[in-house]
């Protein structure tokens, strides 16, 4: 029997190499693979429940933090003490429907993860440290709550920015969300949340004050008198347009009203103040023409993705075909070919030239038709004017500071576009501040205060009545850089009706813009 | 030579306590960040009981081995950290621990009385058929109507007033006995072989209805109380211990081909053993559902890699039934590949200790039952473990001295007891013999 025993325990033998084998598959060789295995929860659950920095505003109020609890699968919860009023800043952090916001941007400095975070030191390789870090907003408690406060319930958003270096000071559009139920742990809880959220047709979870795209209207009129001075097609003072109700471009029999079918005309500087439909609409069309058009459009940050520190933002639209060139507008009118003081024929690339579109350009220049922006966008565009042509990088980060309060990192600064050069700017400047003093804008003003503005109305449509009312602007202190621009649009409501920039939209940024140019709370 | 032995299991004993009060402060380190409160009592406890089992080893088998005492209560301390870590964790019972210890204690009792009771292992021979017959009966017990409990889907629990038995633990351990006392009497007849086919020795066809009652036996179990597992190991005890009774390698091979037979016969007509093969060749078919337990398993073990999570660090719990079956995976996830290595490696010295045990033993009937006690230990983790890390389809069996289970523990104490028993006998009978060949060895010149 001793031989057949002494098989046995070969026989045994191989079987444990057997079991010896596959334990170094799975836990070595294989081992890798199944971590990363997409049905493999382990490791995402584990990241979830992980420490997380926190995120403030500027004046020391917590927007975000993880707070522990007791829970089986995750140590940690995110919670948004603000809820609503940050939630298309910070975004949520969920388990189940992932992270948006700056959750999402800032994801690897939060969770500690960003390699400079994870080895700031040789010795770090070794120690378990908490890397995370917590993120300082460059917006304000106080204006972001002004921002909510005066907009209330109306569909709309706020986007208020200091032109100087581009921080954003708040930003605030409604309808919101609140964050907490979607970052809930109760996987089930949080994705009916959520499924109710997307499915809501108001679509609170859109962060429509950089994703969502508006006809910007008359505001857009602060573009198109820029490209007309910056190419020299006209200043402040002429040409002077003849006082008409309505514009009918070359090409076209459908023609351009002015509001309320008023009768507006004038230079630059009265068109602006008037908002003259029919006047910026000839300008474009018969003095400036696409290409200075669009080169000026997209000097302010059209057709481009803004760089601000957060996740899919969108780019502002406006067009750049218009067709072939057919003849020169002098052609057209059956004039003489232009000629230079000396008796030459004006070379082509002066001329003003007939598209086949020139029609949608007459349009586009009053910020109908094709042209769309966010509401960011258009705050860019006030904040160009309020800093000598430059728009600077938007962020909303201010520091990054790791576990030791050492700051490690901010958002994005720097100059993004030179939208036009200092002398049109400052001259804009006067125009936006004539807005003020005495156009469509006066109810923006701010007692002790210089401010600028450019109002908007914008039609959806010939047959619907409501209209989206816009205001961009800036303000300061008197006789100093302005320190404060502002953009803020109140959608259309066919409960409403028409409503207009200088009447529903200016009250709000008014206020806003009060709040803002006041001196900052002390941090706590 | 008997203090010999006896000092090196103290040793040991004293090493694996140290190993396992060790894993028991890291474990609470992991999970609370603090050493447990009740580190004393626990030592205490763990400490004394082991050395009331090596002291009564020193009284009433002091010529033992010295190994299978040690290595027995390692891997039970082992498995009890790892309950004690588990409890409450997520759907894991948090009573558990104090359940663990108390049947620790009864193991412990068990192991005792059982080298108190059966002083000589010849004893059992003389109760060859009430013994057999009180294992089919043990075996068969949870058929019937208003003892036997169904759990987890396997017909294999009894209800004795609050207490839940599995007593098949047990009738493997009385069918060791039967097999080896019934075999070794019948073997002369069983070898005969009359002829010959190919390279094999045949004996007379009559002689496998014995093999063959076996095997229908074990599928009866199958089908009955749906336990592939238990029905695997005692179809392969009796062909193990049929072909080293009779040497005749021809049992084994018509053993193997009656258990193809059997399995493919399964695997064709049963739905739960067909599912079972199923999720053992690719448990991500349905990983949320059926495959989930094996498929989180292997990421537990994968999440352990080479050195592990720490005791207490890891994850385990995810694992449904992670306390019983799936304490491997457990292991494996906190301790890593060296940890379940080191458990691999702690059932390869059993048996081979066990088998040394057979090797040496002079009676017949003691060789054979320790081959078998030893079979179904190395066979029992062999095939949980396989289970678990998916070398052989999963079948729901404890692991032997690890796993939370109050049948399971008792059974395999009294089973060390037998192979302490045989393996004392053996070297008391060489220590005779020894002495006589060393009166004839001083005359030589």
């Amino acid at each position: 029997m001793n031989r057949q025993i002494a098989r046995l325990g070969v026989g045994f033998l191989v079987l444990y190499t057997l079991l010896f084998v596959q334990l170094n598959r799975v836990q070595v060789f294989q081992a890798e693979e199944l971590r990363e295995d997409v049905g493999n929860s382990r490791s995402v659950v584990r990241e979830f429940g992980q420490r997380r920095g926190s995120i403030s505003t500027a004046d020391g109020v917590v927007v975000a933090e993880s707070i522990e609890v007791d829970d089986a699968d995750f140590e940690r919860q995110r919670v948004y003490p603000h809820g609503e009023l940050y939630a298309h800043l910070t975004g949520h952090y969920s388990f189940n429907v992932g992270a948006t916001g700056l959750e999402r941007s800032y994801d690897d400095q939060l969770a500690g993860t960003a390699f400079e975070q994870e080895f700031s030191s040789l010795g770090d390789l070794f120690l378990d440290r908490d890397t995370t870090a917590d993120l300082t907003l460059t917006v304000r408690d106080d204006v972001q709550q002004a921002a909510r406060d005066a907009l209330g319930q109306r569909k709309g958003s706020v986007v208020v920015l200091d032109p100087r270096s581009g921080a954003v000071l708040a930003a605030y559009s409604w309808p919101s969300y609140d964050p907490n139920p979607v970052s809930g742990l109760d996987p089930q809880a949080s994705n009916e949340e959520w499924d109710r959220l997307v499915s809501d047709p108001a679509n609170p979870v859109l962060e429509r004050w950089h994703r969502e795209l508006f006809f910007p209207g008359s505001t857009f009129k602060v573009v198109t008198a820029s490209a007309a001075l910056e190419s020299g097609s006209a200043t402040l003072a002429e040409p002077s347009f003849p006082s008409v109700t309505s514009y009918t471009p070359p090409l076209t029999n459908v023609p351009i009203s002015n509001f309320g079918g008023s009768s507006c005309g004038g230079p630059l500087l009265d068109m602006l103040r008037q908002s003259c439909n029919t006047a910026f609409a000839k300008l474009a069309a018969e003095h400036v023409g696409p290409g200075p058009m669009v080169e000026r459009a997209e000097a302010f940050g059209f057709n481009s993705v803004p760089p601000i520190d957060l996740p899919a933002t969108v780019a502002s639209v406006f067009p750049t075909d218009y067709g072939a060139p057919l003849e020169t507008i002098d052609s057209f009118y059956g004039l003489p070919p232009a000629t230079t003081p000396d008796g030459q024929p004006v070379p082509d690339e002066d001329l003003v030239f007939l598209y086949e579109d020139t029609p949608a350009l007459a349009r586009s220049a009053i910020g109908q038709l094709d042209v769309k922006s966010t509401p960011l966008q258009m705050a860019l565009v006030a904040a160009a004017v309020a800093n000598e042509g430059l728009i600077e990088n938007p962020h909303v980060v201010g520091e990054i500071r790791d576990r030791d309060a050492q700051i490690i990192g901010g958002g994005p600064t720097g100059l993004w576009r030179q939208a036009m050069s200092p002398s049109t700017a400052a001259q804009m400047r006067e125009a936006m501040l004539a807005v003020v003093a005495g156009g469509t804008a006066t109810r923006l003003a701010v007692p002790g205060f210089e401010v600028g503005g450019k109002t908007g109305t914008a039609q959806l449509g010939r047959e619907v009545e409501a209209t989206h009312a816009w205001i961009i602007g800036f303000g300061g202190p008197p006789d100093e850089e302005p320190t404060v621009a502002i953009a803020v649009i109140i959608e259309a409501d066919e409960a409403v009706g028409q409503q207009t920039g200088g009447s529903a939209a200016a009250p709000v940024a008014q206020q806003v813009l009060a709040a803002a140019l006041a001196p900052p709370p002390v941090p706590e | 030579m008997a203090r010999i032995r006896r000092n090196a299991e103290l040793g040991l004993i004293l090493l694996g306590s140290v190993i396992v009060v060790g894993a028991y402060v890291l474990a609470s380190l992991g999970q609370n960040a603090s050493i447990p409160v009740d580190l004393g009592p626990f030592l205490a406890a763990e400490l004394g009981l082991i050395l009331f089992a090596h002291i009564a080893t020193r009284r009433l088998a002091p010529s033992a081995d010295g190994i299978l005492l040690p290595l027995a209560v390692l891997l039970n301390g082992i498995g009890y950290v790892f309950i004690a870590r588990l409890a409450g964790e997520r759907s894991v019972p948090s009573d558990l621990p104090g359940l663990q210890a108390t049947w620790f204690a009864l193991g412990m009792a068990a192991y005792v009385g059982t080298l108190l009771v059966i002083r000589r292992i010849r004893v059992l021979d003389q109760y060859r058929y009430t013994v057999g017959l009180i294992g089919l009966a043990l075996l068969f017990l949870p058929l019937v109507p208003g003892v036997g409990r169904t759990i987890n889907g396997a017909k294999i629990w009894i209800s004795l007033g609050p207490i839940n038995l599995q007593p098949g633990e047990f009738a493997k351990l009385a069918l060791a006995v039967f097999f080896a006392s019934y075999l070794v009497d019948k073997r002369e007849l069983l070898r005969m072989a009359t002829y010959r086919l190919g390279p094999l020795w045949l004996p007379e066809p009559k002689h496998f209805f014995p093999i063959l009652v076996a095997w229908a036996g074990s599928v009866v179990v199958m089908v009955s109380e749906r336990d592939l597992g238990s029905s695997l190991l005692y179809f392969a005890l009796f062909v193990v211990l049929l072909w080293i009774a009779t040497e005749r390698v021809a049992y084994l091979v018509v053993g193997v081909g009656l258990f193809a037979v059997g399995a493919f016969a399964a695997w064709r007509f049963f739905d739960h053993v067909q599912q079972r093969v199923d999720i053992w060749l690719d448990p991500w078919a349905d990983p949320l559902d059926e495959g989930f337990q094996i498929v989180e398993a292997q990421y537990a073990l994968a999440e352990g890699g080479l050195t592990g999570t720490g005791i207490g660090l890891g994850d385990p719990a995810r694992i449904p039934v992670v306390e019983n079956d799936f304490i491997f995976a457990a292991i494996g996830e906190e301790m890593g590949l060296l940890g379940s290595t080191a458990i691999i490696v702690s059932y390869l010295l059993f048996v081979g200790t066990g088998l040394r045990i057979a090797l040496r033993a002079v009676d017949p009937i003691a060789k054979l039952l320790a081959v078998g006690l030893t079979t179904i230990i190395g066979l029992q983790a062999f095939i949980i473990i396989g289970g678990v890390i998916r070398v052989v389809p999963l079948t729901g069996i404890t692991l032997p001295y690890v796993s939370y289970g109050g049948s399971s523990l008792l059974a395999n104490y009294v089973l060390l007891a037998l192979l302490i028993r045989i393996s004392d006998e053996s070297a008391q009978r060489g220590r005779i013999d020894a002495d006589a060949a060393g009166v004839v060895g001083s005359t030589a010149p």
